[in-house]
C-alpha cells in the first residue's frame, strides 16, 4: 500500500459548521503538534477506537491526507476553530490551503483546505469537474451535503478494496441451510432422539438446527421455513423435540432459527495450507483468509486485469492473484464451493458440561472463529457524472414506487429535488426559497425542474411530492446544525474505513431524511 | 448571492439563526400538528423551553454543542462522573488538563466559552440524588447513557408526570418527551419516547438482553477463547489467591495479575487472544467508542428534540438504528406500547380499604407481586408522605406511617400515588419509580372525575 491514503471531502454547501472535519480531526492522532503526542499514553487516550481497528487502522489514519473543499468564506476560521474545539490545538501543518488546480497535482502530499468561494451556478459543474480530477488523481472523494431537512453521503472513488472487512458476526453466513459434506456428516452422526437427558441438553445447536430444518425440508418438498407462519411453525417444531425446561442449546436453536432463512451468501473461506504465496503474505496474521465479494462474482474477480500481480499491486490483488493460482488447481469454481465455509463467531454451544470432544469435533469442523477474520472485498463506484447522466433506471422507478413508505417516497424525492435545486440555482444563481417574497413563485419553478430532471432520466416521476417540492422551498438553502452534523458524522465514518480498509465502506448514494428518518442508501 | 447562502460564522450577529428561522417562520406541508410558525416561534422557543442532558460522555457531549447551535438556550446537564484519559478521543470538549475534574461542569463551561448566548447548569451528582421537583421543571428530556438501569430510571421519572384522563387517555400536557441515544462502535440508536404515546423504555425493554455470563464451569473446565481465560482468572483465580480480597478492576496491579494469570491459562489451552488491552475490555465490559457514531446519533436525537419543540416538522416513530460496518444500514422501526406497562401505563390498581395505614401501604406495595418494590418512599401531589432518605426528612415523616393513607391523602376517594424504592432485577438491585392509582373501597364513588385524574 502506498504511503498516503489520500482522502478529500467535498462539502457542497459552505457552512457555517464545519461538520465532518469535526469528527475526521478526532479520529485522527495529530502527531507531533498534539498535546499527546510526547505523552507515554497515547493508547489510553485511543483505548476505546484501538479496540475497533487497532494500531494499524490508528497509523493508516495518521498518515491520511485529508482535504476539506468548500467550507465557505469562514471555513478557514472554522478548520481551525473545530480543531482546537475538538483537539485542544490546532495542527497546522496537516491543514493547508490549496486551490483546485493543486488538487490534481497533489498525488504526494493531499494535504489541504480548499476555499472555494461558492458560486451558486457552478454547484453541480463543479462537483463533476472535482470527481474527474480526483478519479485521475487516485484520490478518494467524498461528498457531504446538508439541504434543509435532508443531505446527503456520496463516496467517489475508482475502487477500494478491503484487507479486513471485520463483519460484526458471521451468524448468516452458517451455511444451516446448506451444510457442506463434513457439517452434514457431523450433524448425521447425533441423534437428537437420545434418551440420555445430559447427551441431549448437551447437542450443540447448530446441529438442532441443521437436523430440524433437513426434517422440514423433506415435509415441504425441499423448502425452508419462509412465511411468517412457517417460520413460527419451525420454532414450535424445534420446541416440541425439547424434553426439559432448562435445554438451552434449544432455546438457543429457537433464537437462531431465522438463520435457516437467510439467503444464501456468497462468503468463501478458503483454507490454503499449501499455497506459498499466500502463507508469505499471511502467516503474519493468520494461516488463512476469507475471501468476501459483494456485488460482483467470483469469476469476475479472478478474471479481473489485475489478478496480473506485480509489485505495484495492492494486498488485495495480491491475494487474488494468489487465489486465482491456487483456484487452478481445482477443476472449478464449484468444487471451490464445497471447501469453503463461513467462519463462525461465539455461537457455539456453551454450556458447562459440554463434553469436549464434541465441541472440538464442531469447532474443527468450523474452523475457529474471529480469529479467522481475514476478509477482503472489493467495491467498485460509478463516476458521479455517470451516476446523473444515466442512473440504474429499475433501481429509480423502483424507488419512487416504493410500497413500504405509507404516503411518500421521501429518499427518492429529496435526491431528486437535491438535483433540482442546483439546476434551479444554476438557472436563477440563487437557490429556491432565498426570499420570502418569491416563495410562491418559486415552487412551481422547481417543481418544473424536477419534473425535468425526472424526464431527462426517462422516469415517469408520477405526480412528483409535491408536499416535499413546497417544504424544498422552505428550506431556502438553510442549514441545519443538526442536519449537518448527521451528515457530517456519516461522512467522517466513511473516511475512517476508507483510510483504515478495514470495514466496508457504502457504495451508492445515502440521501438523509430528516422528516421521519427514514433514510435511504440509493444505489444508482 | 453567494453572500445569501453562506454561513456568518458561530460568532453571532443578527443573522445568526436565519438557517433556523427559515423553518420555523414558514408554513410546511409536512410538519407537526401543534407547529405554529411565526417570526416569534425561535425566541419563544428560547425562552420558555428547557431542556435536560442526561450524561456529559461522549454523547452528553455531542448533545450539549448540538443543542446550543440548534437555537436551544436553556440547557441543563447532569452526569456523576469525572474525566478519564481514556474519554478524550471523543468526548470532544475535554482536554488532558482536565483529567479528574466533572464532566458535567467542565462540558458546561466549554459548550457556553464557544456558544454565546446559550445556558448551561450542570450538576455533579446522581441522578437519583434529584427529586421529582427538578426533573419536572424540563420540557425534553436528552438521553447520553450507557447504561440500562440508568436509563431505566430516568424514563420511570418522565412517565411519572404523566396523567391519564377519565377515559384512560394520556394527557398531552403531562407528557415529557424522551430523546435517547446510545452507541457501540459503528453502531448507534436514536429513540424517541412520548410516554403515554410511543413505547416507553420499559415497554421494550427486550430490546437490552442482560448481559450473557459465562457458566462457572466452563471457565473452570472447559474454556474455549480468551474471554473464559480471563474470566476464570478475574472471577475464579483472583478470590482463591487472594482471600476475599476485593478486587479493583481500576488498579493498574490488580488488572496487570489477572492478565498475566489468564495468559496462563491461555498457553496451557492454547488458546490464542489474550492481551492486556482485551483483559481490560472483558473485565471492565469496555464498549468501543468512536466520535463519528456519537456525531451521528446525537444529530439525530437533537433534531428531534427541535422538531418536539417546534413542532417544525413531523417527529420520526420511533425507533432508529444505524449501521456502518458493513456498508451503511438505517431503519426506522414503529415499536407498540405495552399495554400493560407498570411504567407508562395509567398505573397499578390497588383497591385499599380506608383504614389502611401508610405502614401497611408500604408493606402491601412490597409484597405486590407486579410491583415487589422494596424501602418505598410515598409521595402524593407532590407532598413527601414517607420518605426514606434523608434521615431529616426521615424523622419529619416518621409520624405519618401510623396515619390511614386516606387521611393523609385528604380524603380523596381515589388518587395517583407515586412510590419510589428499590427492585431486583436480574440479581440486582436498582432504582425504581411506580406509579399507583389507589382506590378506597367503600367511599362514595360519586366525585368528580377531576379530582381522581389531577390538575
Amino acid at each position: 500500500m502506498g504511503d498516503l491514503s489520500p482522502c478529500v471531502v467535498y462539502k457542497q454547501e459552505s457552512t457555517k459548521h464545519t461538520f465532518a472535519i469535526e469528527n475526521l480531526v478526532e479520529a485522527l492522532t495529530l502527531s507531533e503538534a498534539h498535546p499527546l503526542a510526547s505523552m507515554a499514553e497515547p493508547k489510553t487516550k485511543y483505548d476505546r477506537q484501538l479496540r475497533i481497528w487497532g494500531d494499524q487502522g490508528q497509523a493508516a489514519l495518521e498518515k491520511a491526507s485529508i482535504c476539506l473543499l468548500n467550507c465557505g468564506p469562514t471555513g478557514s476560521g472554522d478548520i481551525e476553530k473545530s480543531c482546537s474545539w475538538r483537539s485542544g490545538k490546532h495542527n497546522s501543518h496537516r491543514w493547508i490551503q490549496m486551490d483546485e488546480s493543486s488538487v490534481g497535482q497533489s498525488k504526494a502530499k493531499c494535504v489541504c483546505a480548499f476555499l472555494q468561494e461558492l458560486n451558486d451556478a457552478l454547484v453541480e459543474a463543479s462537483l463533476l469537474r472535482l470527481d474527474r480530477i480526483c478519479r485521475q488523481a487516485n484520490i478518494m472523494l467524498i461528498c457531504a451535503r446538508s439541504y434543509g431537512l435532508t443531505g446527503l453521503v456520496r463516496i467517489s472513488l475508482k475502487e477500494h478494496t478491503v484487507v479486513e472487512s471485520k463483519p460484526d458476526h458471521f451468524l448468516d453466513d452458517l451455511r444451516l441451510n446448506n451444510p457442506w459434506p463434513e457439517l452434514k456428516r457431523f450433524a448425521e452422526s447425533i441423534d437428537l432422539n437420545t434418551t440420555d437427558p445430559v447427551v441431549h441438553k448437551h447437542i450443540p445447536y447448530v446441529v438442532i438446527l441443521v437436523k430440524i430444518a433437513d426434517d422440514w425440508a423433506q415435509a415441504h418438498g425441499g423448502r425452508f421455513p419462509s412465511s411468517r407462519e412457517e417460520k413460527g411453525a419451525f420454532k414450535e417444531l424445534i420446541k416440541s423435540k425439547m424434553i426439559a425446561l432448562d435445554e438451552d442449546n434449544y432455546k438457543e436453536a429457537v433464537e437462531a432459527s431465522f438463520k435457516i432463512s437467510a439467503p444464501q451468501g456468497i462468503t468463501l473461506q478458503l483454507l490454503f495450507l499449501n499455497a506459498h504465496e499466500l502463507k508469505q503474505l499471511v502467516a503474519i496474521r493468520r494461516m488463512y483468509f476469507t475471501i468476501h465479494i459483494s456485488g460482483s462474482s467470483l469469476h469476475q474477480i479472478i478474471n479481473d486485469h489485475s489478478v496480473e500481480v506485480d509489485s505495484t499491486s495492492s494486498d488485495f490483488w495480491v491475494m487474488v492473484g494468489a487465489l486465482k493460482s491456487q483456484l487452478s488447481e481445482f477443476i472449478s469454481c464449484d468444487d471451490v464451493l464445497d471447501y469453503c465455509f463461513s467462519a463462525i463467531g461465539e455461537l457455539l454451544y456453551d454450556l458447562c458440561q459440554l463434553s469436549c470432544r464434541c465441541y472440538v469435533n464442531l469447532q474443527k469442523i468450523y474452523q475457529a472463529k474471529a480469529e479467522a477474520d481475514f476478509l477482503a472485498v472489493e467495491q467498485q463506484y460509478r463516476p458521479i457524472e455517470e451516476e446523473f447522466n444515466s442512473p440504474s433506471l429499475p433501481e429509480m422507478q423502483k424507488y419512487l414506487n416504493d410500497e413500504d413508505c405509507r404516503w411518500l417516497p421521501i429518499a427518492i424525492g429529496f435526491y431528486i429535488l437535491l438535483r433540482a435545486v442546483d439546476r434551479f440555482a444554476a438557472n436563477y444563481n440563487r437557490f429556491p426559497g432565498i426570499f420570502d417574497g418569491e416563495l410562491d413563485e418559486d415552487i412551481p419553478s422547481l417543481k418544473a425542474t424536477a419534473q425535468a430532471i425526472l424526464n431527462d432520466l426517462g422516469c415517469n416521476g408520477s405526480t412528483l411530492m409535491e408536499d416535499l417540492t413546497n417544504d424544498m422551498c422552505r428550506y431556502g438553502g438553510a442549514e441545519l446544525h443538526a442536519v449537518a452534523a448527521f451528515v457530517g458524522g456519516v461522512a467522517s465514518q466513511e473516511a475512517i474505513k476508507l483510510i483504515t480498509k478495514q470495514f466496508v465502506p457504502m457504495t451508492g448514494t445515502f440521501i438523509f431524511n430528516g422528516i421521519d428518518q427514514k433514510s435511504q442508501l440509493l444505489i444508482l | 448571492m453567494a453572500g445569501s447562502l453562506t454561513g456568518s460564522g458561530g460568532g453571532g450577529g443578527g443573522n445568526r439563526w436565519r438557517d433556523l428561522d427559515r423553518l420555523l417562520t414558514r408554513p410546511g406541508n409536512i410538519v407537526g400538528p401543534t407547529f405554529d410558525p411565526s417570526p416569534e416561534l425561535r425566541s419563544e422557543l428560547q425562552q420558555y423551553v428547557r431542556v435536560l442532558v442526561v450524561g456529559a460522555g461522549g454523547l452528553g457531549c455531542e448533545l450539549l454543542k448540538d443543542l446550543a447551535l440548534s437555537g436551544f438556550v436553556n440547557l441543563e446537564v447532569i452526569d456523576m462522573d469525572r474525566i478519564e484519559v481514556s474519554n478524550l478521543n471523543r468526548q470532544f470538549l475535554f482536554r488532558l488538563q482536565d483529567v479528574g475534574k466533572p464532566k458535567a461542569e467542565v462540558a458546561a463551561k466549554r459548550v457556553m466559552e464557544r456558544v454565546k448566548g446559550v445556558n448551561i447548569v450542570p450538576h455533579f451528582c446522581r441522578i437519583e440524588d434529584k427529586d421529582l421537583d427538578f426533573y419536572n421543571k424540563f420540557n425534553i428530556i436528552a438521553l447520553g447513557l450507557d447504561s440500562v438501569e440508568a436509563r431505566s430510571y430516568i424514563n420511570a421519572v418522565a412517565c411519572t408526570f404523566l396523567e391519564y384522563n377519565s377515559e384512560d387517555k394520556p394527557d398531552e400536557d403531562s407528557m415529557k418527551p424522551i430523546v435517547d441515544g446510545g452507541t457501540e462502535g459503528f453502531k448507534g440508536h436514536a429513540r424517541v419516547i412520548m410516554p403515554g404515546v410511543t413505547p416507553c423504555f420499559e415497554c421494550t425493554i427486550w430490546l437490552f438482553p442482560p448481559q450473557v455470563k459465562f457458566p462457572l464451569c466452563t471457565l473452570a473446565e472447559t474454556p474455549r477463547t480468551a474471554a473464559h481465560c480471563i474470566e476464570y482468572a478475574h472471577l475464579i483465580k483472583w478470590d482463591e489467591v487472594h482471600g476475599g480480597k476485593p478486587f479493583d478492576a481500576d488498579d493498574p496491579e490488580h488488572m496487570q495479575w489477572v492478565y498475566s494469570e489468564a495468559a496462563k491459562r491461555a498457553e496451557l489451552f492454547g488458546i490464542p487472544g489474550v492481551t492486556y488491552s482485551f483483559t481490560q475490555g472483558v473485565v471492565k465490559n469496555i464498549i468501543p467508542a468512536i466520535a463519528s457514531t456519537n456525531a451521528i446519533i446525537s444529530a439525530a436525537c437533537t433534531l428531534e428534540a427541535l422538531k418536539i419543540a417546534s413542532g417544525c416538522s413531523k417527529t420520526m416513530t420511533n425507533y432508529l438504528t444505524y449501521n456502518g460496518l458493513e456498508g451503511l444500514h438505517t431503519k426506522v422501526t414503529e415499536f407498540v406500547r405495552d399495554k400493560d406497562c407498570l411504567v407508562c401505563g395509567p398505573g397499578t390498581l390497588l383497591e385499599l380499604d380506608p383504614s389502611t395505614t401508610l405502614q401497611k401501604f408500604i408493606e402491601l406495595v412490597g409484597d405486590h407481586p407486579k410491583l415487589q418494590l422494596s424501602k418505598a418512599s410515598v409521595t402524593h401531589r407532590g407532598k413527601n408522605l414517607y420518605m426514606q432518605a434523608p434521615p431529616v426528612l426521615e424523622e419529619m415523616t416518621r409520624s405519618n406511617l401510623n396515619l390511614p393513607l386516606y387521611e393523609l391523602m385528604d380524603k380523596v376517594p381515589k388518587d395517583v400515588v407515586h412510590v419510589a424504592g428499590t427492585v431486583n432485577k436480574d440479581d440486582k438491585k436498582t432504582s425504581a419509580l411506580r406509579k399507583l392509582r389507589v382506590v378506597f373501597k367503600g367511599i362514595d364513588g360519586v366525585t368528580d372525575m377531576d379530582t381522581a385524574n389531577g390538575a
